[in-house]
């Protein structure tokens, strides 16, 4: 249960860090209940001088960022986890908890708590106030969603709250910029410690409750309205029939936008990489030099970068949904299913946001309570279908799968294949969360709570830094991961050179690794190119598609032919669909092996993972035909080249 | 907060939260859930003598959103059933004396 449960073997714990150096080493923490808004504040406040990490020993998240302040100092800010009171009862809690009094020896005890209260929520969330108070630490109330407020008729009269609380208080729209100013000016100035004032029982919520309504009425906190539009907009969203209908309609328009809004950008991408790869080529004169950055590194990043656009569409659907509120309704539609496996309610978010990445959504189901649900979550969220599959799905599926219109002009016939393809990852996590929880991982209940916020218009903003921030993490990940990777792949396939030159591609010391492999994949219908994007991919998923890209650029054969194409002479259909289906179950992701051993704490669990993933992804696609005839059947006939 | 002693399920006129219908209110008496779980949901705004207003539910009425003290916050079937109320005298549920 302790905390370094978690830490054995990883080596000195680091200080905690921010993204740049910081002019004077004052210190906030940013801290509130869930929903408050906190988040927003923080981008408002940081801009783009943000980095995420991890709290070192333990997985929580930490968002620290510099707020530049208007007379040129700089603030570092820590942006904690959601709280509901300092008593805490998850991970997330107990590091905010810890970090707000000083008890983690690596993150230095915050010189200022900046609170952040939902304004339009007042008495209930001012109950957090008696704890924070409490700490004796310079603090600032900030009253957000003021506009809110206002909008629906509610008043706050900050003045008396502050003499009420001891404390300054602002009242600040994070969304619409308004009142930052006061924050600025508090970070400024010498920061007072709170004036001593009469505090409830920590321990009993019905006092702290008591307080928190007697404080709000002294400072005649009117509460606002309930929101009509979110009563209306529930009543579509959360209708017995029209709810789950929308719940379908929305997960298919994400599908089927990213495969028509995202193919001019690709195309344009694609075309960007040919044309200055074909500058390159031209400028340079030829040298080892050149192949290398012509096969390699072009063909290579270059492959894996064109599907920026898709994953970032993807990230900006998930961004509405979160931001507007709606994300919470869904979860509420898909309870009961979760329920039916043995999950909770809250499972479903990590286990959407590994759509997106399967790191993330492992490290966001600390804020699931109980222990097992947690890590059966962790156990199937790989399954889910991660932005790194996407690019190797989708460039099977055009080079296998005419797009034939399936429901009109709305479902081509290659985001049904895809769709499938996402279905048959939830199916394989579902069913395994079913075994899980049937089995190992049986445990008893605990209460399901779901916060329901009212919604809100997305801001640009927001949605715009997590693009940013996605973009960034995707772009990174090419530029050193797959870029390596490429790089070692170029190398072994020059080597041993013959006669001073490089061998063929098949003699190489790559093509060896790739035919040594070629006996235990040929069942599936794979040969040995395929083979050596099989192991390079283990870095990373889409780093098979950088790999074949370098290995037909290099092979003869092939270097004339599209990526698609070359595909096309290399796998059977059947092929094709097994690779495909290697790939949504095989637990191919470093990273991801990496985050389950912190997060479960050992080997064990990852091992398993790997192990029963593998096994999947070996035996799910069972060959119809004998394993000679796959390999040996004549190429399909031509699809014509067409494009998303 | 009571724990629950028995499991035994009391005399008809105990009430829980699942007996409400979208749009009826009613006060809360106690919980019925180990310490922990009950102050979570406390913090939440479940204290006894606050007034809950069923909401909206996921298709077939599990789980329900509740509106209390300002927030609306869902619950399961299982949690709410725990959740001990005394219907508002303004709307006797039928077969109430």
């Amino acid at each position: 249960m302790s905390e370094c449960g978690d830490c054995h073997g990883c080596g000195a714990a680091s200080v905690v860090e921010f993204p740049g150096p910081l002019a004077s080493p004052k210190i906030v923490a940013l801290a509130g209940p869930p929903n408050s808004g906190k988040t927003t504040l923080f981008n408002r406040l940081t801009g783009l001088r943000q980095k995420v990490a991890n709290f070192p020993g333990v997985t929580v998240e930490q968002h620290t960022g510099i707020a530049e302040l208007p007379d040129g100092r700089s603030v570092g800010i820590i942006d904690l986890p959601g709280l509901y009171s300092l008593s805490p009862q998850s991970e997330d809690e107990q590091v905010a908890h810890d970090v707000l009094t000083g008890e983690r020896p690596d993150t230095p005890r915050p010189e200022a708590i900046l609170l952040v209260l939902d304004s339009t929520n007042l008495s209930r969330h001012l109950m957090l106030a008696a704890p924070i108070l409490a700490l004796g630490v310079p603090t600032l109330i900030i009253l957000n969603m003021a506009d809110d407020l206002r909008n629906r008729g509610g008043h706050v009269d900050t003045r008396q709250l502050s003499a009420q609380l001891g404390a300054p208080v602002a009242l600040v729209s994070a969304r619409q910029g308004e009142g930052i100013d006061e924050v600025f000016e508090f970070l400024a100035s010498a920061m007072p410690a709170p004036a001593p004032m009469e505090l409830p029982v920590l321990h009993d919520v019905p006092k702290c409750r008591e307080w928190a309504g007697r404080v709000g009425s002294r400072a005649s906190y009117r509460p606002p309205v309930p929101p009509k539009w979110t009563r209306r907009l529930d009543s579509v969203f959360l209708h017995p029939v029209a709810g789950p209908l929308v719940f379908a309609v929305v997960v298919v328009a994400v599908f089927q936008t990213i495969f028509t809004a995202a193919v001019p950008l690709m195309d344009g991408l694609r075309w960007l990489f040919e044309v200055s790869g074909k500058w390159v080529a031209a400028t340079l004169p030829d040298s080892i030099f050149r192949s290398l950055l012509i096969e390699g590194v072009w063909s290579g990043v270059g492959s894996v970068v064109v599907f920026l656009p898709q994953v970032l569409f993807l990230f900006l659907f998930i961004g509405i949904l979160e931001d507007s509120g709606y994300l919470a309704r869904a979860a509420l539609i898909a309870d009961r299913t979760m329920a039916r496996v043995g999950l909770q309610g809250k499972s479903f978010i990590p286990l959407l946001s590994a759509y997106a990445c399967a790191v993330p959504a492992i490290l966001s189901t600390r804020t699931i309570e109980n222990k097992r649900d947690r890590f059966a979550t962790i156990l199937i969220a790989p399954f889910m279908t991660c932005s790194a599959r996407l690019p190797v799905y989708t460039l099977i599926i055009a080079a296998f799968l005419p797009n034939r219109p399936v429901l009109g002009p709305f479902l081509g016939a290659r985001a049904t294949a895809l769709l499938g393809l996402y279905l048959l990852g939830f199916l394989a996590a579902v069913v395994t969360a079913r075994v899980l929880k049937s089995s190992i991982l049986k445990s008893g209940h605990t209460p399901f709570l779901l916060e329901m916020p009212s919604y809100r218009w997305p801001t640009m903003r927001s949605i715009g830094l997590r693009l940013f921030d996605r973009a960034k993490v995707f772009l990174r990940r090419a530029g050193t991961v797959i870029l390596l990777v490429t790089v070692v792949l170029w190398i072994m396939a020059h080597l041993p050179p013959v006669n001073g030159k490089a061998p063929a591609i098949e003699d190489s010391l790559a093509g060896t690794v790739g035919r040594t492999l070629e006996p235990i994949i040929k069942p599936l219908g794979f040969n040995w190119k395929i083979g050596i994007g099989l192991v390079t991919s283990l870095a990373a998923r889409e780093t098979i598609i950088g790999t074949l890209g370098a290995i037909y650029g290099m092979d003869p054969e092939s270097h004339k032919l599209g990526l698609q194409k070359a595909l096309q002479h290399d796998l059977t259909p059947g092929g094709a669909v097994a690779l495909l289906v290697f790939f949504a179950f095989a637990m191919q992701c470093i990273s991801t092996i990496a985050v389950v051993r912190r997060e479960t704490g050992g080997w064990k669990w990852p091992i398993l993972q790997f192990t029963y993933m593998g096994v999947l992804a070996y035996g799910g696609r069972v060959p119809r035909r004998a394993p000679d005839q796959v390999i040996a059947a004549s190429p399909p006939p031509p699809l014509p080249e067409t494009r998303w | 907060m009571q724990l629950s002693g028995n499991n035994v399920q009391p005399e008809t006129s105990s009430k829980t939260l699942v007996d409400l219908r979208r749009g009826d209110a009613a006060t809360l008496d106690h919980i019925d859930l180990p310490g922990k779980d009950a102050r979570r949901l406390m913090e939440l705004g479940f204290l006894p003598g606050v007034r809950i207003t069923a909401g909206h539910s996921a298709p077939g009425g599990d789980p329900r959103v509740f509106q209390v003290d300002g927030s609306e916050i869902a619950l399961r079937r299982e949690t709410a059933r725990r959740l001990k109320v005394r219907l508002d005298k303004t709307r006797p549920a039928p077969g109430m004396p």
